[in-house]
């Protein structure tokens, strides 16, 4: 196990440059002088010129640059944000848990409904409940989700008056920040009503970030059902007369269970791009939005170190998942 | 069996096509959803080619007497403007119309240059194999760690924000899964007799790559093109949506909607409409490709 964790680990290292080499190089591609792109000024003499660029390490050759510029990150350093001055990595860790906040609902959402839903589709196969569940796994999967979170926000917010439109908690709850995830923090606070707020805030953005993983994951779940159902191992549990639910929970469920754990684990990437949509419509302070303000105010520093550190976390996450299906498939590990 | 493919009738390759076409028709119209797929995508072909004669009204005519006027069959509605018009006095069909240009001019630009790039890539990773193979690969793999939509936006920073821009960066991060399903087929196919032979009777790297490989790899691409045709529709309206793809006042599906953000209270519609076509294409597109799959994919076949 060790060594399949030490090969898997190994296969990554290229992948951490190239993602550091893009991040880095992405500065030097956009039109302008990166120099005053990093600095975030403008029409300044040549001495302050001379200046940024000694203080951001534009002066040395670009090979250094990089050298350093991975030190750095190494170090947790990502430089500091052109709008707020404040370091890149303290916005991103403030950031960060509402992001997770809604992913972590969003994927139990569509786990806890997409794999009975692809169960149940795969056991009445060519049924009314498989033909409805699957058409609507197909519309879920075509779903442009800044669309679909505009029509619950006209019907459940505007029609119904049920949730509210934006934000993670009503404003007139104030508690202090103790793990950064609201739903939790509410509870600690210990104010009445703080927690049906942070719930009622939370459910439409998970409902719409939860769309398309539900989606993908009903589809797996009952391809990969209807995989396994047809399998000797089953046919042989069922001739020597066990009863159906255990024939389809232990038997087939466990072993389909393995693809559908990988698609669940690479939601991630799905899940990043969604909340980048889903929290600019639902004024989600989470990294997500925070990408796109940042674009849209030129905030460089804050994009290169966004996109780095997206990307470092849908690859930690993917070597998880690849780590999880070595672990419940030895086939895999010993290979 | 000797017997039979010695006294077989020899088709002419136009006769195998025809045949070809036929089977693949034959697995393609079982696929109800599929063929359903396929007329609403040909209607929105239709609608695109058209759009100049379907359109009631210039697309960017702005009617000043009839801002947020509701659809017809809403009270207030006027006959003039069937689905009603947007908050500066366009007509919300004929915008919706020529938007079917934009969609699927998107959709066959990026999949174009996603495929011919992925393909080029693809075959010579896979027929050179070796240190190349590792290296594309792991360029490609670097592409494939970002999420689609977040490397797009950020090329799309990079190149200034516009419709060409974002279709280029969306090719971009299509390309890698064309490159890796067509070096997957590819080493699967050099082993074979037949490539060996073609080899042995002296054809040249690149015909081998072009010629004899390459067309029986195609199945996947298919299937691959056909998804990434409706991705590429919604990754797109999501850019536009944004503010980084189409800029206003294209009638470009995405960026209407994000025109109509504000609205969406006092005047659905604006909202409604223009999510409604990007939902129908992207899952026309999306019903089609089942039934390719299900057509090409020789595994299914069987069974």
């Amino acid at each position: 196990m060790i060594r399949f964790i030490l090969s898997k680990l190994l296969y990554l290292v290229p992948t951490f440059i190239g993602i550091t080499i893009v991040a880095f190089g992405f500065i030097r591609l956009l039109p302008g002088d990166p120099v005053l792109l990093m600095a975030g000024e403008r029409g300044v003499s040549p001495e302050r010129y001379a200046v940024i660029a000694e203080q951001l390490g534009f002066d040395k050759p670009v090979w250094q640059q990089y050298l350093t510029y991975l030190g750095n990150l190494l170090q947790g350093d990502l430089g500091n944000s052109l709008v707020t001055k404040r370091p890149v990595m303290d916005e991103f860790m403030a950031l960060f848990p509402a992001t997770v906040e809604l992913a972590v609902v969003a994927i139990i959402l569509a786990t806890l409904i997409g794999v009975p839903v692809g169960v149940l589709a795969a056991i009445k196969r060519g049924s009314w409940f498989d033909q409805i569940s699957m058409t609507g796994a197909l519309v879920g999967f075509s779903m442009p989700i800044f669309w679909w979170g505009l029509l619950l926000i006209i019907f459940f917010s505007g029609y119904l008056g049920w949730t509210p439109v934006s934000g993670r908690i009503s404003l007139m709850y104030y508690f202090p920040d103790v793990t950064g995830f609201m739903l939790i923090d509410s509870l600690l606070s210990g104010e009445k009503g703080a927690f049906t707020s942070a719930v009622s805030h939370l459910i439409l953005p998970s409902v719409v970030l939860a769309t398309i993983p539900l989606a993908v994951i009903a589809r797996q779940t009952r391809s990969a059902m209807l995989e396994v159902m047809g399998e000797d191992y089953v046919r042989t549990a069922r001739a020597k007369g066990l009863k159906p639910s255990r024939v389809i929970g232990i038997h087939a469920l466990r072993n389909a269970m393995i693809p559908v754990i990988t698609t669940i684990g690479l939601q991630v990437g799905v899940l990043m791009a969604g909340a980048i949509l889903t929290e600019t419509i639902f004024s989600w302070p989470g990294i997500g939005k925070w990408m796109i303000d940042s674009i849209s105010r030129r905030d460089y520093p804050v994009v290169q170190s966004g996109l780095l550190l997206i990307a470092l976390i849908v690859m930690v996450v993917n070597l998880l998942v690849d780590l999880t299906y070595g672990l419940i498939n030895p086939r895999i590990r010993h290979k | 069996m000797t017997d039979t493919s010695v006294t077989a009738v020899k088709l002419s390759d136009a006769a195998i096509r025809r045949r070809m076409l036929k089977e693949f028709w034959f697995y393609f119209s079982r696929n109800k959803g599929a063929v359903l797929g396929l007329i609403v995508f040909i209607l929105l072909v239709l609608t695109a080619i058209f759009a100049p004669l379907l359109a009631p009204h210039d697309p960017t005519q702005q009617y000043r007497d009839a801002l947020l006027v509701p659809p017809v069959w809403q009270e207030g509605g006027r006959a003039g403007f069937i689905l009603g018009t947007d908050a500066v006095g366009r007509d919300m069909l004929s915008r919706l119309i020529f938007g079917a240009r934009y969609s699927l001019f998107i959709g066959i630009v990026v999949v174009s240059v996603a495929l011919s790039g992925g393909i080029i890539i693809g075959l010579i990773a896979g027929f050179y194999g070796r240190w190349i193979d590792t290296v594309i690969m792991r360029v490609m793999d670097v592409i494939l760690a970002f999420p689609s939509l977040l490397l797009a936006l950020v090329l799309v920073a990079v190149l200034g924000p516009g419709l060409t821009n974002a279709m280029i960066a969306i090719a971009i991060v299509y390309q890698p899964h064309f490159a890796r399903l067509t070096r997957a087929a590819v080493m699967a196919e050099k082993q074979r007799e037949y490539v060996t032979a073609a080899r042995v009777a002296g054809a040249g790297n690149i015909r081998l790559m072009l010629k004899t490989i390459l067309p029986n790899c195609l199945a996947p691409l298919i299937v691959q093109a056909t998804l990434s045709f409706s991705s590429a529709v919604l990754d797109a309206a999501a850019l536009g949506f944004l503010g980084m793809g189409a800029q206003p006042p294209a009638p470009e599906w995405g960026t209407m909607l994000a025109e109509a953000r504000e609205f969406i209270m006092r005047a659905p519609w604006v909202v409604t409409f223009p999510g409604l076509a990007i939902l129908i294409s992207v899952l026309a597109i999306n019903l089609m490709g089942d039934g390719l799959r299900d057509a090409l994919d020789p595994k299914l076949k069987r069974s």
